[in-house]
């Protein structure tokens, strides 16, 4: 375990430092946009119109109470989508979707030695492959949950419209009350450190497979995990700093 | 011209390089034979620095290699190619992107001046107008020969090809090792070949380096490969009906 964590630092330390060429770099990082980011638009926003209109009903079903004010439930709806739903929630369904993706095309490359190829040419191939993918990560995740949240509370408000749980009115008066940017900042922290964890884990985990189509497949399902239980471990940590 | 100085290598308690030395000489093909397992491919890749050695040291045109800093190795790199055992293309760029690659990393060449060279390499493999399959889409034969396009692009110095024919029908083997013998010639390159098969020890070797338990156990060239009198060497070579026949002819 320790030593996993020594040889991923290790690995951070050779994505980190210049590339040997920045227009192939530029090239690279615009593959791993559309690659990894541009292909996360579509899952992302269906999730996101789907758990801002649950998380609405949710509240509204268990604050059912005429002494408290409609506008709670816009306002709980809003305060759950911005700093959980979206970051954390949307950030594990990332999880799946890059974590496998990330490991098992770096493990492919592995077992069938293009990394080997990468590196008796005199290319860093950790820098070649990884940094690309993490600093791309690093930029769309963020919007990714900036669209998340705006798409959420949009869909809280379908809930409303569709189903008169509360009217649409009230529901956009809660969402304007009690506003803190600082729950924005909040949730645009987490996303970014989760981001890095989901690319450099399994990043590292696809990057260090030792044999053959049987360890890819492991370490794809491994990369989810491991970039899941860090996200929800960070988010704990993070909570704890930041809010409280 | 590459030194191979007192290598030895172990996995775990098993020593697969005892004391391994070895010079492979400049515009020659230089063989590396043995049984399956004897650490041919071990040994390469001591050589092209994948493995660390427990102990001596690689050095190339006596510019040292091995247990040296890694800036060192990545120009000694720049002047490699390698062909690998399974060819390892990169299997998200086509043919031409392939061959291409060390052009793109390591030289300021203008696109049309690198697709001149790659249709020089593809054509010298015999390849010509493949420029733009997927690496899926080729038979194993012409996997290898983009690869050795690959290899050859940035004009190495040192080529090392594991194993270059295994696995292909005698005629493609046979064009495959007339192939790297001339590049070898016409340029000038130190190669350095791991094979075991009998038909390009004769035809390609112009030394020999025979490796048996871990030891270099018998060096010499394709001439005098049919005449030695070491007994090992023997049982390896002409293991079969067919060549125990040509022994005796
Ligand atoms: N990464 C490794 N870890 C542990 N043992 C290894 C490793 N690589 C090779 N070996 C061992 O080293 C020995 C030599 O292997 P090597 O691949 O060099 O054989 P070879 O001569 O190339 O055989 P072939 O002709 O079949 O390719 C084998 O016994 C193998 O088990
Ligand atoms: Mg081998």
């Amino acid at each position: 375990m320790l030593k996993k964590l020594g040889d991923y630092v290790i690995l951070m330390s050779q994505v980190f430092c210049k590339p040997d060429k920045s227009l192939i770099f530029r090239k690279r990082l615009l593959h791993e946009f559309y690659n990894l980011g541009f292909t996360s638009i579509g899952i992302v926003l269906i999730l996101s119109v789907f758990v801002g209109a649950v998380a609405t009903i949710l509240v509204a079903y268990n604050t059912d109470n005429p002494l408290l004010p409609e506008k709670l439930i816009g306002f709980s709806a809003r305060q759950m989508i911005v700093l959980e739903f979206s970051p954390t929630m949307i950030s594990l369904i990332l999880a799946g979707k890059l974590g496998s993706q990330i490991a098992s095309e770096l493990g492919t490359m592995r077992v069938t030695q293009q990394i080997d190829a990468l590196k008796v040419m005199g290319v860093n191939p950790a820098n070649y492959l990884i940094m690309p993918k993490i600093i791309s990560c690093l930029f769309f995740i963020p919007v990714l949950i900036v669209f998340s949240i705006v798409i959420g509370i949009l869909g809280g408000w379908l809930a409303c419209v569709l189903t008169g749980v509360i009217t649409p009115t009230n529901y956009v008066v809660g969402l304007r009350s009690w506003f803190e940017p600082f729950s924005l900042t909040f949730a645009m922290i987490k996303t970014v450190v989760f981001a890095f964890l989901i690319t450099s884990i399994s990043s590292y985990i696809g990057y260090e497979v030792k044999g053959g189509s049987v360890e890819v497949g492991k370490a794809s399902t491994k990369a989810v995990v491991v970039s899941s239980i860090a996200i929800i471990i960070f988010d704990l940590i993070l909570t704890q700093m930041l809010l409280t | 011209m590459i030194k191979v100085e007192n290598i030895t290598k172990k996995f775990g308690e098993k020593v697969v390089l005892d004391d391994v030395t070895v010079t492979f000489e400049r515009g020659k093909t230089n063989l590396i034979i043995g049984q399956s397992g004897s650490g041919k491919t071990v040994l390469m890749k001591i050589c092209t620095g994948l493995f660390d050695p427990d102990n001596g040291n690689v050095s190339f045109d006596n510019r040292p290699f091995s247990n040296t800093k890694e800036k060192r190795r990545i120009d000694i790199r720049k002047e490699m190619g390698v062909l690998f055992q399974g060819g390892a293309l990169f299997d998200s760029m086509n043919v031409e992107e392939n061959v291409m690659f060390p052009l793109n990393m390591f030289t300021d060449m203008s696109y049309e001046e690198k697709l001149e060279r790659v249709n020089f390499c593809l054509n010298r493999v015999n390849l010509s107008g493949i420029n733009k399959l997927a690496t899926s889409e080729l038979s194993g034969g012409m996997m290898k020969r983009v690869a050795i396009a690959r290899a050859i692009s940035n004009s190495p110095k040192y080529l090392f090809c594991d194993e270059p024919n295994s696995g292909l029908d005698p005629m493609t083997a046979e064009l495959i090792d007339d192939l790297i013998k001339e590049i070898t010639e016409e340029y000038n390159i130190t190669t350095v070949i791991n094979t075991h098969d009998i038909n390009s020890v004769i035809k390609i070797g112009q030394t020999i380096n025979f490796i048996y338990k871990g030891k270099l156990w018998w060096r010499g060239d394709n001439k005098s490969v049919m005449k030695a009198d070491n007994r090992e060497l023997n049982d390896f070579l002409f293991s079969t009906e067919l060549t125990k026949r040509i022994k005796l002819v």
